[in-house]
This record gives structure tokens, sequence and C-alpha cells, in this order.
């Protein structure tokens, strides 16, 4: 039967990769925690995935907020709803528009920067020179992006909340008509500590998610400047679908009761 | 530099055809790598002494750099043992590898410099993070190993990418003798650089294997170099080591492939697979 040999291949080479990323995973995982650490590392993964991401998460999530009220404006006209546009302004941002945006745009800069140069270093036996020089690739390249994710994407969220809130607002009372001082006094009625911490928790997970597939492509990436090419395409579409998917998750974990 | 020592070959004319009594710092046997079905290695037996330096030498292709990277644990042998010490390296991970590879120092063929580190802190690598040296100390033995290769304070502040070929290749070179390792690999050291510059760099491996009584095992296409730098020659042919003995008698090891290949022949039994234009 030739028609089973690419199916079992295929389902045989899912299984190894699998397999290889978990062993990955893990192996990332107990390098975060045992020491040594390299706390100047962390610091600089840290300002090149907070500081830097800053602008273009900034910019996603004031559009956001912006065509967010716009868009309910015109649908919720019609029923003489408008009064809702605070409320659902502030709960999609900080459910689920805030984390994912601000994700998916931290895997187009920071994960394919880290695969790119990850594998770049591997195809160029950087990391066979660190292993000669008895310094651990995984304590030394991998934990401090992954702790630098970790960390930075929920600080970045929080401010792509204000932010996107704040678009709603410009919007709402500069455009629609809405008075500013009950706008802003209806968004803070309407929020709730459990909208936040989801969506933080959330930006937790998919910073984690984009720096580890950054780093495993990267890591694991072969034959020069293409196979660098594959391993950047790859760290950026893997993580895409990874945050889209954890995010239903995580969504029924807090909300499906 | 040590300029003492004029006459060829540098290294004296004391060295054993086979290592001096007591164990091998390496030892290799029976050591196969494969990549796909082509065999590389085929079943390597090789012995390095305490202090020696020992050259491989082989046709492009020939599984030179993948026999460092086997001793050096980057690459998993499919078969055999190395003993470094007396102690089996093959299937070491963790820290107890790295344990053993902070004896080793490696210039690779490439240079391989960490393209994001300034050239001194390229070199001083392996004192900060290895050996947790201060960084002021680690920048001054970086400058002064640096000097030993001929590269100035300036140089130290350029970016890897800012280097010529020769001048990456010496700070590959600086970088792998920077820790003073009890055992440092050179592959082809000298490749790229010009004669003079060469002859200082051979010096400089010379001096690394008597003063600081360092093992060399090192790679070179360079015949003349050869016969500067090291005690023994070993030829790698088709993964195997057909020939092992003594550098002031290689003109006379009475192996054809030996001959042709140091004498740089295109007729004898290596056969090129090229074709006609
Ligand atoms: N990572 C790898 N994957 C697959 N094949 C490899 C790999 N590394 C080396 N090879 C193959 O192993 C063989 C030996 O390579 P190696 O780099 O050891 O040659 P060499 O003797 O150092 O040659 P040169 O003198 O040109 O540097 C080559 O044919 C090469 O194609
Ligand atoms: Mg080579």
């Amino acid at each position: 039967m030739p028609i089973l040999q690419p199916i079992g291949r295929t389902f045989l080479a899912f299984l190894e990769a699998t397999g290889r990323l978990s062993l990955f995973t893990v192996l990332s995982l107990s390098h975060c925690v045992r020491p040594p650490f390299y706390p100047r590392l962390v610091l600089r993964q840290m300002v090149e995935i907070g500081y830097y991401s800053l602008p273009v998460v900034g910019l996603t999530a004031i559009f956001t907020g912006m065509v967010l009220a716009l868009q309910s404006y015109t649908g919720f006209a019609r029923f003489s709803a408008e009064s809702a546009i605070p409320n659902v302004v502030v709960v999609s941002i900080t459910r689920e528009l805030g984390p994912v945006l601000a994700g998916l745009m931290v895997a187009g800069r920071v994960g394919a920067s880290m695969a790119a140069e990850i594998g770049t270093m591997r195809v160029t036996e950087q990391i066979d020179a660190l292993d000669t020089l008895a310094t651990n690739p995984f304590k030394y390249l991998i934990a401090p992006r992954l702790i630098a994710g970790l960390t930075m994407l929920p600080i970045l969220v929080l401010i792509a909340d204000i932010i996107g809130v704040f678009g709603g607002y410009v919007v709402s009372t500069q455009k629609l008509g809405f008075n500013p001082t009950s706008y802003l006094q209806n968004t803070w009625d309407f929020i709730e500590a459990q909208d936040v911490i989801s969506g933080l928790v959330k930006a937790a997970v998919f910073g984690f998610l984009v720096t580890l597939m950054g780093c495993y492509h990267g890591y694991s990436s072969r034959g020069g400047a293409q196979g660098v090419g594959t391993a950047t395409t790859n760290a950026v579409v893997s993580a895409s679908i990874l945050i889209l998917s954890f995010n239903y998750f995580i969504t029924e974990l807090f909300f499906a009761r | 530099m040590n300029d003492s020592t004029d006459a060829k070959p540098l290294t004296g004319g004391n060295a054993a055809a086979t290592p001096k009594g007591g164990t091998p710092k390496i030892s290799i046997r029976g050591l196969t790598k494969v990549f796909g079905d082509k065999v590389v290695l085929d079943g390597i037996d090789l012995d390095i002494g305490e202090a020696e330096s020992m050259l491989v030498i082989g046709g492009s292709g020939s599984g030179k750099s993948v026999l460092l990277k086997c001793i050096l644990g980057l690459l998993h042998p499919d078969a055999g043992s190395i003993k470094v010490d007396g102690e089996e390296v093959v299937g070491l991970y963790g820290a107890e590898l790295d344990r053993v590879r902070r004896k080793f120092g490696m210039l690779f063929q490439n240079a391989a410099l960490f393209d994001s580190l300034p050239v001194w802190e390229n070199v001083a690598f392996g004192l900060i993070q290895g050996q947790r040296m201060a960084r002021d100390k680690a920048r001054e033995i970086a400058q002064q190993k640096l000097g030993a290769v001929g590269l100035g304070e300036d140089v130290g502040l350029l970016m890897p990418a800012e280097l010529s070929g020769g001048m990456r290749k010496r700070v590959g070179l600086a970088r792998a003798i920077a820790t003073e390792p009890e055992i440092i690999f050179f592959d082809e050291p000298t490749t790229g650089l010009d004669p003079i510059m060469g002859d200082v760099i051979d010096r400089l491996i010379v001096k690394c294997v008597k003063e600081l009584g360092a093992t060399a095992l090192s790679i070179t296409h360079d015949m003349a170099s050869a016969r500067r730098i090291s005690d023994r020659i070993a030829m790698l042919y088709k993964g195997k080591i057909i020939w092992t003995g003594r550098t002031a008698e290689i003109d006379r090891s009475g192996n054809p492939y030996v001959d042709q290949f140091i004498n740089g022949r295109e007729e004898g039994p290596i056969q090129m697979q090229v074709r006609d234009l």
C-alpha cells in the first residue's frame, strides 16, 4: 500500500519533532532555574524584548482600541446600545486583543530575530565554540531569552491594555460624542480583576512560547543561509499558531464555567 | 618572539615514534563517524602523548575536522572510544563533559568568533565565563594574547565583522590559548596568513607546547608548517589512519600515499575525482 507510506512517514516525523521539542523545552527550563545565571544577558534581553517592542506594540494597541470603539458604535447604534462601548472596549482589549496582538507582534519582531541570531551562531559554529569554552549554550543563549520573554510580555501587555483603552476613549469622546468623565467612569466600573489577570497570564505564556520557538528553531537550524531563513519562518509561524491555540485553551480555563 | 630556535625543526628531534611512557593524554580506539550513508571516520586508532605535538594530514574532506569535533564531544561518534587522561569521554554530558572540556582549547577552521562581542571579549571569553575571572584582569590577559598573535590594542576594540580573514584566524588562535589549556586543537592555524605571519604563528604553537607543556593536535595542509610544529604526523585517508610516524621520518615513510601527499603530486595511488573541463 504505497499510499500508507507517506502518511506513516509524516506521522513518524511529527512524533520525532514533538519529542525533540519536548526535550528541548524541558532542558531549557531546567537551565533557567539552575546556576550559573547570567543577569547581564537577561537584562540585555529584557531591554531587547520589552523596551524595543514598545513602539510596535503601542501602535498596534492604540489603533485596535480606536477601531474597536468605531466598529462597536456602528453595530450597537442599531439597538441604541451605545453605552456598552466602554465595556466592550475594555473587556476585549484586556482579555483578548491586548495579549494576542502583542504576542503576534512580538513573535514577528523578537521570535524572528532570535531564530536568525541563534541560527547564524549555529551554522557558523559559534555554538560549538561556546561548548568548547565550557559555556552551556542553554544557559548562555536560551535561558536569558526565555526568562526575558516570560517576564517582559506581561509588562508589555499591561501597557498595551492602557494604550488600547485610551485609543477607544479618544475615538469615543472626540468622534462619537461621549462624555469623557462618564466614559472613564464606565470603563472603571466594568473592569474586572479577572479580565486583566487572565490577559497577563496569557501574555506570560505567549512570551514563553515566542522565545521558545525562536530559540528552538534557531538552535536546530542546519545548512547555511537557507537553513537560517527556514528557521526564522518556522519560528514566526509556529509561534503564531501556538499563540492562537493556547489563547483558546487559557480562555477556556479562565472563563468556561 | 622566541628567536632562540633558528634551526628546523623547531621541536627538536627527541620525539619518539610512539608517545612516551605512561597513559597517553588522548587515546582513540575504533572511532567511527557516519553521516547518512557516508562513512567519514572508519575505525580510527590514535594515541597522543602528554606534551606532544601531533599533526593530522589528509585530503580535503577526509574528515580531519570531524575527528577534532568528535574528541571535543561536538559530534557524537557512531562507535569507538575516546579517552582523555584515561577517562572515557564518549557519552559524557552536562557538567561532566564541561569539566573535561575545560582542558581543551580549540581554534576552529573558520575561527567561529562570537560576532556579537568585541575582539577582546572573544579572547577573554573562556576566562570570564569559564573561570569567572574579573573582567579587567581578563581583558589584560586578552590584550597580551592578542599581542602574541601580532594584533594591537586597537584591534581588541573592533568587532569580528571588521576583521580580515587572517586576523580572524589569529583572534581565534588567541582565544584558543587564552586559558592556557592542557590540550589545544589547531584546525589549519596558518591557512590564509602571509608566510611571515605563518612562521610567527608556527613558533607560537611550538611555544605553547614547549613552554606551557600543552598537548597539541593540529591540522594543516602546509607541509613546511607541518614540519615546524609537529613531533609526530598521522595521515588520514578514506576514514583510516594509514600512517603514523615521527615528523623527521616523513620523507622516509616508505608509504606511497604519504609520499604523494607531502610532495603534492597528481600521479600516485591517491586519485582525485576530477574530470577535464
Ligand atoms: N555536519 C555534517 N553533516 C554531514 N556531513 C558532514 C558534516 N560535517 C562534515 N561532513 C562531511 O564529512 C566529511 C569530512 O569533513 P571535514 O570537515 O572533517 O573535512 P576536512 O578533512 O576537515 O577537510 P578540509 O581539509 O577541507 O577542512 C566531508 O565530506 C563532509 O561532507
Ligand atoms: Mg577541516
